[in-house]
């Protein structure tokens, strides 16, 4: 479950231009520049080094001033873990969509869609999931304020 | 030549065997599927907001509410993810109870599994027994917790109760019990000609397809896969047991049921390997009252009865969340039902559902 560092040192050496290592001893992770994002990734799924064939969790955090994207990867035959993010603006939030390299990202970067607001280009068929197809906000966002009258037919009238 | 033309039905969100409020959009030509187009949001409670402004431990009930017949395991994921965010070590007698725990409840998840595919298919005797059998599980989570479901028994630094004296002996007298339920069950279904009709070389799924659907859990394992997080990832004291994992051969309906029907014989093994090496000694680590984990963000996740269920935390070193995202498999594993079910008949469409066994208070979060 931890990620390997010593990995993560020789992808970030091989792509130095493209990568860069983040975070704490204990905690490392590799952030992709958007535009390198499918090149990357793509080369993490095929190389026979690293052949990441699970993309187990993909997800999404809101951090005011940037838009972060989250992939857990694991590789069945060599039984080994990575984390990988990228970053996007807030604003007119854009990403590659990763369902031509794992097709089963295709839900989750719907529902990443939906409730954060980032559009996925390339996506075959970025619809909102789990909010209406009527509702215009991106719920998980920070500045998305929980209220009545949201939502056809009333919703809830407490703030959480 | 007769002109024809494909049509639109609505299965769902009202219907018995959508398990909760799933709308499938079913594009049929006769009564064969061309489309089938699931419609989730029925039930989205907006869990993943509310946790942030809860804080750590408030947010365990809400886990109970996802997959709310495997709460012992939802418990578990947020638990272990938390802790390890903090570096909490928890007592051994904790880790068994926990183990016994989670696996009775895969035992209780399955039992459910079992009963609703054979009511699916028009079997109600199957039901009968597997909700039978069930209520001896959800007795003994009662006298361990005080609840028959949402139980959140397991806390931050181990569980937050010892077992009462007479938890012991009825657990031993359910585990010797258990075989013959099980060979009971398994004489009236998987002795049974019309399921093994039903259920037999229908709507397979291939290693390759299920890894592309990323399916986990059962429903990976029924198409041959060796993944399962007990094994490859042991969390908590998983490498202490001594367990097998069934795999399918064909990855067809009848292999997801019988994969799911041989794990609860290797849960109840567990079971029994754990009550025999259960220690004495505290329950619960010290641990604060209020939990501010230190600034970071981390992804853990275990075997649940539907697959990987995966908790990403990230903490900003506040008492509350600052994100929490839950990786639900019956969410993910639902992918595979459009595919899966083009060119099956119609009453198929229920077979899969059955056997995928996506339960919706999971798939909306």
């Amino acid at each position: 479950m931890s990620n390997n560092n010593e990995l993560l040192a020789e992808i970030q050496a091989q792509y130095s231009r493209e990568t860069q290592i983040i975070g704490e001893d204990k905690q490392q992770f590799l952030l992709v520049e958007p535009e390198y994002l499918l090149k990357i990734l793509g080369i993490l799924k095929n190389y026979e080094a690293y052949q990441f064939d699970m993309l187990r969790n993909l997800t999404a955090v809101d951090y005011l001033e940037y838009m972060e994207m989250v992939y857990h990867l694991y590789s069945l035959p060599l039984r080994h873990s990575i984390t990988i993010k990228a970053r996007c603006a807030a604003e007119n939030s854009q990403m590659p969509s990763v369902t031509s390299i794992w097709p089963s990202a295709n839900f989750q970067e719907r529902e990443v869609y939906d409730l954060l607001g980032i559009t996925f280009t390339g996506h075959p068929d970025l619809r909102r999931i789990l909010m209406p197809a009527e509702f215009t906000e991106h719920p998980l966002r920070k500045s998305f304020k929980a209220g009545a009258g949201q939502l056809p037919g009333g919703g809830g009238n407490h703030s959480c | 030549m007769l002109k024809t033309e494909t049509y639109t039905l609505n299965m769902g969100p009202q219907h018995p065997s959508t398990h909760g409020v799933l709308q499938v959009v079913l594009e049929l030509d006769g009564e064969q599927v061309v489309e089938a187009i699931p419609h989730m949001g029925y039930l989205h409670r907006g869990i993943e907001k509310l946790a942030e402004s809860r804080t750590y431990v408030q947010f365990i009930p809400y886990t109970d509410r996802l997959d709310y017949v495997s709460s012992m395991g939802n418990n578990l994921g947020y638990c272990q993810t938390v802790e390890k965010l903090m570096g909490i070590e928890i007592p051994e007698r904790a880790e068994y109870l926990r183990i016994i725990m989670v696996e009775l409840n895969r035992i209780a998840s399955h039992l459910i599994f079992m009963g609703s595919l054979a009511i699916d298919l028009g079997a109600s005797t199957g039901m009968m027994f597997g909700f039978r059998d069930r209520e001896r599980i959800l007795d003994l989570f009662d006298m361990a917790c005080g609840a028959r479901m949402t139980y959140s028994y397991i806390r931050f630094g181990g569980v937050s109760a010892d077992l009462p004296p007479e938890f012991i002996p009825a657990l031993q007298c359910f585990l010797a019990d258990f075989p013959a339920m099980l060979e009971e069950n398994h004489g009236l279904l998987t002795g049974n000609e019309i399921l093994y009709n039903r259920l037999k070389n229908n709507a397979i799924i291939s290693g390759e397809k299920a890894m592309k659907f990323g399916l986990t859990g059962p429903s990976l394992r029924a198409s041959g896969i060796d993944y399962d997080l007990r094994k490859v990832e042991p969390y908590g004291i998983y490498d202490r047991f001594d367990f097998s994992v069934p795999l399918g051969q064909t990855g067809d309906s009848w292999d997801r049921y019988l994969v799911r029907m041989e794990e609860m014989r290797q849960s109840a093994s567990i079971i029994a390997q754990a009550v025999e090496q259960l220690p004495e000694g505290p329950v619960m680590a010290k641990v604060p009252k209020v939990l501010k984990p230190p600034v970071g963000d981390v992804y853990h996740s275990i075997e649940n009865p539907r697959g990987e269920l995966g908790y990403y935390i990230v903490s900003d070193g506040s008492p509350k969340p600052y994100r929490i995202h839950v990786r639900r498999p019956s969410f993910i594993n639902l992918q595979a039902l459009n595919e899966t079910c083009q060119g099956l008949l119609i009453a198929d469409v229920v077979a899969v559902l059955a056997t995928l066994d996506s339960l919706m208070g999971e798939v909306d979060c």
